[in-house]
Parts: C-alpha cells; sequence; structure tokens
C-alpha cells in the first residue's frame, strides 16, 4: 500500500519500526503535495520548518521520548497564528502578516512532535461554504475538480482526502469543518464550544468559533483531538473540564445506543438520494445494536435566521481590529486618519465579509439592538433548549451535513442567501454549543455524503467511539479520489 | 425589511468601510434579502425567554493581578505598516 493511504497509527508504527524516518515522510508528502498544484489547497508551504520539525521527531523517535502523533506530517488551517510563518486567514487584509506568536492549537501539535508542512486554504476570515471567498482563489474538490470542497474549511478538507496531508486542523463557527468534511468524503469534527482554545485563532464570531480534527478516520481525528484539546487559561471562555482518553472507548460496542432522528432534519428540503444512502447508514447502527427514536426539534428552522444576526453582530465587532494601523494592509497615500480607515478596509476585504460587517453593524446601531441581536439571543436559547431537551431523551442525534453533495464552482457565489442555506443542517449545533461530527456514509453520483452525529456537552469521547465503530464495518472512508490512489 | 442605498451608505459608514459607489445598488438588494431571512425568527414569540450569550452560560474567569506579559514593542512593530521611533504612524490628526 501507498504510504500516503496509511493512517497515523500505522505511520506511528512504521516510523518506529525504521520503514521510514520522519525526514524521508516529510519529503514525500511535501514533493506530492507539488504534484497538485491545480487543486490550491495551500496558501503557503512551510518546507524549511517542516525537514527541521522533521529531524527534530527523528531525534525524538530515537531517544524514546516520541509521542503518537511524533514526526506524522500535518497542515494548520490557515486561521491559526504560526508564529514567523504569513498567517492570512484567507484575506488581502492579512496578505503581509507574519504572526508574531503561536496558536495554542499550533503549540500544542508543535508540541506533541507532528510536523506542520504548510497553511491551508481557506473562505476569507472564515465565512463562506465554498472556499470561493478565498483572497487566493477556489480550492477544488478532488472527487470533481469542477465542484466546490465546502468552505471555509475548504482547504483542509481537499488535502485530507486528495492524501495530500494525513490529517489538518479546521475552524467551525457554522459548519466550516462539517460541510466540507462531508463534500470531501473525511471525517471531521467540532467539538463542544470551548474544548478546543481559541487562542491564537483569528476570530469570527468569538460565541460560536470552535477548532477541531479533519482527517480520514475516526480514530485518526481523536488522535489529534487528543492533542489540540484542554484548557487554555489564555482564551477567556476555555472550558476547565478534563480531557478524556479519546481512543480509550473507540472499540466500546454500540449495544443499547439511543439514536433519536430530528424530524425537521429529513423534510423534502433535503435531496432524496442523499436520504436513501443515510437511511442505510443509519441501519448500520441498528445492526451494531442501537435504537432509533424519532424526535422533534420545533425550533431548528430559525437557526438559519438567529445565526445572521449572532454571527455578523461578533464579526463587525471582532474585524474592527483590522484598521491598517499596527498591521495587516493599508491603502496608498491616504488623505487622513478616516481616509486610512475606511480605504484600508474597503480595498483590503472581499465582498462578504463586507457583507457580514454591514448585516453587524446595522444590527447593532441605535434603536436596532433590541429587534435584531436580543431577538437572536432569545431564539438562540429556544434552539438550544430543542438539544437539550432531544440530548435527555436519546445519546446522539442523527441527520444529514448538507442538503445537497459539492455544488459546482460559481454555483452559488453571487447567491448569498442560496449559500447560506447550504448549512441549514450545522449551524443549530454552533448556537447550541454542542459537539458533532461529519462522518463518510456513502456517495451519490459519485460523490461523497456526510452523516452528521451531535452529542452533548464534552461528549467527543462517545462521538468518536460511534463513528469508530461505523469505519470498522464500512469502508466510505477508505474510498479515495480517482487520481490520488 | 428593505434598505435603500442611503441606508447602505450609512451602514458603512458606520462600519468605516469603503464600498465602491457602483456596488451600493449590490449591496443593498443582497442586505435586504438577508433581512428578509432574519425576519423569519419575528414569528417565534419569545417574550418570556432568555437571552442567550454563551453556550455554557459560563461567567467571566477573574485571574490574579499580576503582570504576565512581556515589552514585545520591537517584534509587533516588525510588521506594522509605518513606524518611527516605536511610535505607530498615521495621518496627521490635529492640525
Amino acid at each position: 500500500m501507498s504510504i500516503f493511504q496509511l493512517s497515523i497509527t500505522e505511520l506511528a508504527q512504521g516510523l518506529r519500526d525504521g520503514e521510514f524516518s520522519s525526514v524521508e515522510l516529510t519529503k514525500n508528502y511535501l514533493e506530492r503535495i507539488k504534484q497538485h498544484p491545480e487543486l490550491n489547497c495551500f496558501v503557503t508551504l512551510t518546507e524549511d520548518h517542516a525537514l527541521s520539525a522533521a529531524n527534530l521527531a527523528d531525534q525524538r523517535l530515537a531517544n524514546g521520548t516520541a509521542e503518537i502523533l511524533t514526526g506524522i506530517p500535518i497542515a494548520q488551517k490557515d486561521i491559526f497564528c504560526t508564529l514567523g510563518v504569513k498567517t492570512t486567514c484567507g484575506s488581502k487584509m492579512l496578505d503581509n502578516f507574519i504572526a508574531p506568536y503561536n496558536a495554542t492549537v499550533v503549540e500544542k501539535l508543535n508540541a506533541s512532535g507532528a510536523v506542520m508542512l504548510g497553511k491551508l486554504n481557506m473562505d476569507e476570515f472564515a465565512m463562506g461554504s465554498s472556499n470561493e471567498n478565498s483572497y487566493y482563489g477556489p480550492v477544488k474538490n478532488p472527487w470533481n475538480t469542477q465542484t466546490v470542497p465546502g468552505g471555509s474549511s475548504g482547504g483542509s478538507a481537499a488535502a485530507v482526502a486528495a492524501r495530500l496531508i494525513v490529517a489538518t486542523t479546521g475552524t467551525d463557527t457554522g459548519g466550516s469543518i462539517r460541510q466540507p468534511a462531508a463534500f470531501c468524503g473525511i471525517t471531521g469534527l467540532k467539538p463542544t464550544y470551548g474544548r478546543v482554545s481559541r487562542y491564537g485563532m483569528i476570530a469570527y464570531a468569538s460565541s460560536l468559533d470552535q477548532g477541531g480534527p479533519m482527517a480520514r478516520s475516526a480514530e485518526d481525528a481523536a488522535i489529534l483531538l487528543q492533542s489540540m484539546a484542554g484548557f487554555d487559561p489564555k482564551d477567556s471562555t476555555s472550558a476547565n473540564t478534563p480531557v478524556p482518553d479519546y481512543r480509550a472507548d473507540l472499540n466500546k460496542p454500540l449495544d443499547g445506543l439511543k439514536i433519536g432522528l430530528p424530524k425537521e432534519f429529513f423534510t423534502a428540503d433535503l435531496n432524496s438520494d442523499i436520504a436513501a444512502t443515510l437511511e442505510k447508514a443509519i441501519n448500520e447502527f441498528t445492526k451494531l445494536g442501537a435504537t432509533i427514536t424519532d424526535v422533534s426539534m420545533p425550533n431548528l428552522q430559525m437557526a438559519i435566521p438567529a445565526y445572521y444576526i449572532i454571527a455578523p453582530a461578533e464579526c463587525s465587532a471582532n474585524l474592527s481590529r483590522f484598521d491598517g494601523v499596527r498591521y495587516g494592509y493599508r491603502c496608498a497615500n491616504p488623505a487622513n486618519l478616516a481616509d486610512l480607515y475606511t480605504r484600508s478596509r474597503g480595498e483590503a476585504f472581499g465582498t462578504e465579509v463586507k457583507r457580514r460587517i454591514l448585516i453587524g453593524t446595522y444590527a447593532l446601531s441605535a434603536g436596532y439592538y433590541d429587534a435584531y441581536y436580543l431577538k437572536a439571543q432569545k431564539v438562540r436559547r429556544l434552539i438550544s433548549d430543542d438539544f437539550k431537551k432531544a440530548l435527555a431523551e436519546v445519546d446522539v442525534l442523527m441527520g444529514p451535513v448538507t442538503p445537497s453533495t459539492a455544488f459546482d464552482l460559481n454555483e452559488k457565489s453571487n447567491d448569498p442567501i442560496q449559500m447560506y442555506l447550504s448549512d441549514i443542517y450545522t449551524i443549530a449545533i454552533n448556537l447550541a454549543g454542542v459537539p458533532a461530527m461529519s462522518i463518510p456514509a456513502g456517495f451519490v453520483d459519485n460523490m461523497p455524503v456526510g452523516l452528521q452525529i451531535i452529542g452533548n456537552f464534552f461528549a467527543e469521547d462517545r462521538l468518536l467511539n460511534i463513528a469508530h465503530q461505523f469505519q470498522q464495518v464500512t469502508d466510505w472512508h477508505q474510498r479515495t479520489p480517482k487520481g490520488f490512489e | 425589511m428593505s434598505l435603500c442605498n442611503d441606508d447602505v451608505n450609512k451602514i458603512a459608514h458606520l462600519a468605516r468601510l469603503a464600498i465602491d459607489p457602483q456596488d451600493v445598488d449590490q449591496y443593498t438588494q443582497n442586505l435586504s434579502s438577508i433581512l428578509d431571512l432574519i425576519a423569519q425568527m419575528n414569528t417565534l414569540d419569545t417574550d418570556q425567554v432568555k437571552p442567550m450569550a454563551h453556550p455554557l452560560d459560563q461567567i467571566q474567569r477573574l485571574r490574579p493581578d499580576l503582570v504576565t506579559e512581556v515589552d514585545q514593542r520591537e517584534l509587533f512593530q516588525a510588521i506594522a505598516p509605518q513606524i518611527e521611533a516605536g511610535l505607530y504612524l498615521v495621518p496627521k490628526v490635529i492640525e
């Protein structure tokens, strides 16, 4: 088997058995990344950094201080600050930004000995569902390069699907890990809000943003999450809850597992072929001993309206820091200070980012706060209560990740409403703050379909266990796009 | 809820965001349709509902009032658009 098909566990074994060194592995992966510029997954390749990290990893492997991730090639979404390395967040605003510090996630993965090969393309400031909003051009879906990989973590998903990298980091504010994972046929996990530190993760909507792993299998995702998760005093909303051993329960049988299917997820909006594919996947769980119950979550349909107030409101505040004064883009020859602010921002932000700043500014402006922001926060409570109620009756909820498979490039890029509706099944989870996964569950017209598994607060271990058991009896997660085998 | 071009220009000013005059029509149209989508919220009765600011209803954590940061002025200013004598330069504010 090609080394590009090996899992983290298999690679870690290969490194220990001396089949290859981390330097060799790193060079092989760098070579493969360079062979596929057409996918446009990477904004920056950090070749020198990677080779010196691989050298260090080989020393750790030799002297017995290696951990499971030591020497394994990974890549970071370009939203995570990396000391001394360009960190663009997919924006012209940060095209010249060399981060002066590491995000906590980057620190943690570096400390584990994982070798970062580069920074991954994404929708500008994580706003988008197709990766077409990147200043660096769209990423292509390796399953069909005429289609989008999803977004905003499009580079992360496409790179894993094409076997250009073993595993990646992503972030998810309204579906940005799960939707691209579904479109590209990989495994993605959005942890509980606060599980993974947001320090050094460039902020979009701070009450929703959450980093997480993207990998080929639940087992690999568990290994990555183990390193990423944990309390961080540098993040004021970091959860001070112990991190379990995410691999300890992977093999636990699913006997007696109670699965709830929200009826609001299975309506006419869902493509019928996807519905049939998901039905087959859910049937696998009954074979594994699970029972299925229908549940109702009546306020789910209000998730998109509430999200498009809360997220833009938070984004308009967060992105006010980009003013052309201390770092980032500055316009040429500003006439005065106001001109410097408005023109720097106007010239460096893309259309979707501007739209969201405008919506957020409007919703928070004098006289509108109660009608928009306060109303959205109340709707958020109702949605969150729906999840609490449903998850008191069942262990997990299952449903679609996306209403269709990956859509064509340019299909929705001029219609923001249609683009927003592609996140209809993922957004409510961020509003509630609970964890959710997307796992490969089949194909429709040769394009991957994702199954969403939603759990209770801090039940990442349970989600990973359920996903892993499914992946023991199915091989959807091992399918590789043609030309990338 | 429908906005007019003057509304969009006013919001853009509040956001300190330059919008190309030829793009204003498009923003007006897009923002109006986004606000229509948002207006669906108004079909829910939320009079008795407490607003939710945080998924875990956490309160702000406090830390001891100790100095934890060191001076990194040179590092931070190395990426600044324009500095002089350790200060960030902007166009003159007071004539």
